[in-house]
């Protein structure tokens, strides 16, 4: 099995995030930067299925020089080899543009199986599975929390989440896999897949190296653009109410206000 | 003879260094924090864990990359134990004897062959090695030690009892010291042995019933006419009578680690005693607005600046070679003590809720204690301390 996961670096989970002043795209350099949690869950699912079937996994990344700490984090969990897309001219490229950047990057890679997480917590978009999976003609299964592969009959089935329990799917292969966070435990980097990251294949490529045009990726080109942004209104305090022999009414007033009951 | 250089053999670039701490720190807090309680209902840390931590490398990352390990420096290592310590040190303890006195007999005092040949199986947690030089009546000073080994034919034969002997009930390998000269000073008259689970005449006791720690086990092991090849003398007949001098220098390196896991409980008691008064209310203010309460917060934030600035200046001498046993007997006995206190400080700033069995601070009071006693008492320390600085002065 030929697996491409992609994974991308976001500020860590804790950091408080903001818009750069100047072009109002993510600011990526005042914080702490980690892979984003959710592309632990596809890395663990690609080496495991690599595990079973052998193969090969390619970690996937489009990023500022500063992505390839996120790569090596890949490389430590046991992935073999990494494609770095880097360049000043991508910066502030949209959801349409990364989509057609990425997906020009894995063709060349001629995956059995790309795997992607569900969303980054930075943007949370939710969109980049799908578009790669047009943009590669490739059938894509979502909301995975199980996935099961076949190699000899050339097909992956998935348990696919669903609000009151799962459904069972399939799709032939090659194809996109979208995996949720119920899907595994990521394994932590050994140390000795921590002292061989470093010798692990790392392809870098600029925009140009990759076969993009100049026009089609970053901000001046991007099909959305952030106009303003405001922080969310800080949490109000919730309402205490004290038992004095009539708690329970006034919960039951309270839901019934909230139109819960 | 293992001198530093070859220790140093395959050091681990810095960058690399600190991926391996961000992936324990994480893997201590993430997966064993909570799971502190379980391991200290059931004394027992669970298989799954085990085999995750040895799947990381955590049972051998003080021992040289040729022989399967990380090869960590004495400063690395400190970092790394600080990771470790905090959570409940019987973690730790599962793969500390590996790592750490019984790993160290072999690098110290085997035969480049020995070496070879068991180090890679406790690198990997194949093998749980024990350390067994404690008895009833010879523990850091092991001029009482009255387990003996007799030289028959080919063979030796080994009789006697030990004491407190950690991991001894999941042993694979023990490291067994025994008086080889009866009438030799402890200095000449001690040699080390590594005697294997299943061999017969060996056998351990009931676990101990501890104060703290659980899921660390110690028990008595037993050697009763236990008869070993000669291939078992660890140093091959050179090692005849080297036990203690390599003892010695085992327990100097344990004690820095040591001193290195008290600053990681320590960080956690202040992480929890900070965090206990930021939120807990009385009088209708929280705890930590009241400055009794913030003097104890700032006791224990020094005590353990203290400790964790002691510790990583006298692991640098000792990788340096500068100071191999007065440091180390320094920063086992201040930082052992430093968490004791540390520990009291963090039950009193819980109030009643730190004397209740199920409330972290409790469990690791308890735990602390272990610290001022093992690898050397406090007393014993003092003693290396000033013996050790009156011998330099020629008196």
């Amino acid at each position: 099995m030929n697996i491409v996961v992609t994974v991308k670096q976001v500020p860590d989970t804790w950091a408080e995030k903001k818009l750069d002043a100047a072009d109002k795209t993510v600011d990526r350099v005042s914080v702490d930067n980690v892979m984003n949690e959710m592309d632990e869950y596809g890395v663990e699912e690609a080496l495991k299925i690599k595990e079973a079937h052998g193969g090969e996994v390619t970690v996937v990344t489009m990023g500022p020089a500063k992505a390839v700490e996120t790569i090596r984090k890949a490389l430590s969990m046991g992935a073999d080899k990494a494609v770095h897309l880097t360049d000043d001219a991508l910066h502030g490229s949209d959801a349409l543009q990364t989509s057609a950047a990425l997906a020009k990057v894995i063709a060349t890679l001629s995956p059995d199986l790309v795997i992607t997480a569900t969303e980054a917590s930075d943007a949370r978009g939710g969109v980049m599975g799908a578009l790669l999976a047009e943009r590669l003609g490739l059938p894509q299964l979502t909301q995975a929390r199980k996935v099961t592969v076949d190699p000899a009959a050339g097909k992956v089935s998935i348990e696919r989440l669903a609000d009151n329990g799962y459904a069972l799917v399939e799709a032939s292969l090659p194809a996109v896999v979208g995996v949720v966070e119920k899907i595994n435990q990521p394994r932590y980097p050994s140390f000795k897949g921590i002292m061989a990251a470093k010798k692990k294949p790392l392809t870098t490529l600029s925009s140009g190296d990759a076969g993009l045009d100049a026009g089609s990726v970053g901000l001046a080109g991007a099909g959305s653009t952030v106009v303003d942004s405001q922080p969310a209104p800080p949490r109000q305090s919730g309402t205490i109410v004290k038992d004095e022999g009539d708690g329970g009414v006034k919960i039951a007033d309270f839901l019934a206000a909230q139109k819960l009951i | 003879m293992l001198d530093h250089e070859q220790i140093r053999t395959g050091a681990v670039q810095e960058s690399d260094f600190t991926e391996v701490v961000a992936s324990v720190r994480r893997f201590v807090r993430e997966r064993v924090a909570p799971l502190e309680q379980e391991i200290e209902e059931t004394d027992e840390i669970p298989a799954a864990l085990r085999a995750e931590a040895a799947e990381m490398g955590l049972f051998g990352f003080a021992i040289p990359e040729l022989y399967g390990g990380l090869g960590l420096s004495m400063s690395e290592e400190a970092r790394l134990v600080c990771e470790l310590g905090y959570t409940t040190p019987a973690f730790r303890s599962m793969f500390g004897t590996n790592n750490g006195i019984a790993g160290h007999v072999l690098l110290e005092g085997a035969t480049e062959e020995q070496k070879k040949t068991w180090l890679p199986k406790i690198a990997s947690g194949e093998w749980t090695a024990s350390f067994a030089l404690t008895e009833q009546g010879a523990g850091s000073d092991p001029s009482g030690l009255a387990t003996t080994a007799v030289r028959d034919g080919d063979d030796w034969v080994i009789n006697g009892s030990k004491r407190f002997i950690t991991n001894a009930p999941l042993a694979d390998v023990f490291m067994v010291f025994a008086r080889t000269d009866p009438h030799a000073s402890p200095s000449r008259g001690i040699t080390t042995f590594m005697v294997e689970k299943g061999t017969a005449g060996l056998s351990v006791g009931p676990r101990d019933h501890k104060m703290g720690q659980a899921g660390a086990w110690t028990a008595d092991v037993y050697l009763d006419n236990v008869r070993v090849p000669s291939s078992a003398l660890i140093g091959g007949e050179d090692g005849v009578g080297r036990g203690y001098a390599t003892a010695m220098r085992c327990l100097a390196h344990g004690r820095i680690h040591i001193a290195a896991l008290c600053v990681g409980m320590s960080q956690r008691l202040v992480d929890e005693s900070v965090s206990y008064a930021a939120s807990r209310e009385q009088g209708g203010a929280v705890i930590g607005t009241y400055q009794l309460i913030q003097g104890l917060i700032a006791d224990s934030a020094t005590d353990l600046y203290a400790a964790r600035a002691l510790v990583a200046d006298v692991a640098a001498r000792f990788d340096d070679g500068s100071d191999k046993r007065i440091g180390p007997s320094c920063a086992k006995y201040f930082a052992s003590e430093a968490v004791g206190r540390i520990a009291d400080r963090a039950v009193q700033i819980h109030g009643g809720s730190g004397y209740i069995r199920g409330v972290p601070v409790e469990r690791f009071y308890r735990d602390a204690r272990l610290f001022r006693i093992y690898e050397g008492t406090s007393q014993i320390q003092q003693i290396v301390i000033a013996r050790g600085l009156l011998a330099q002065a020629g008196s």
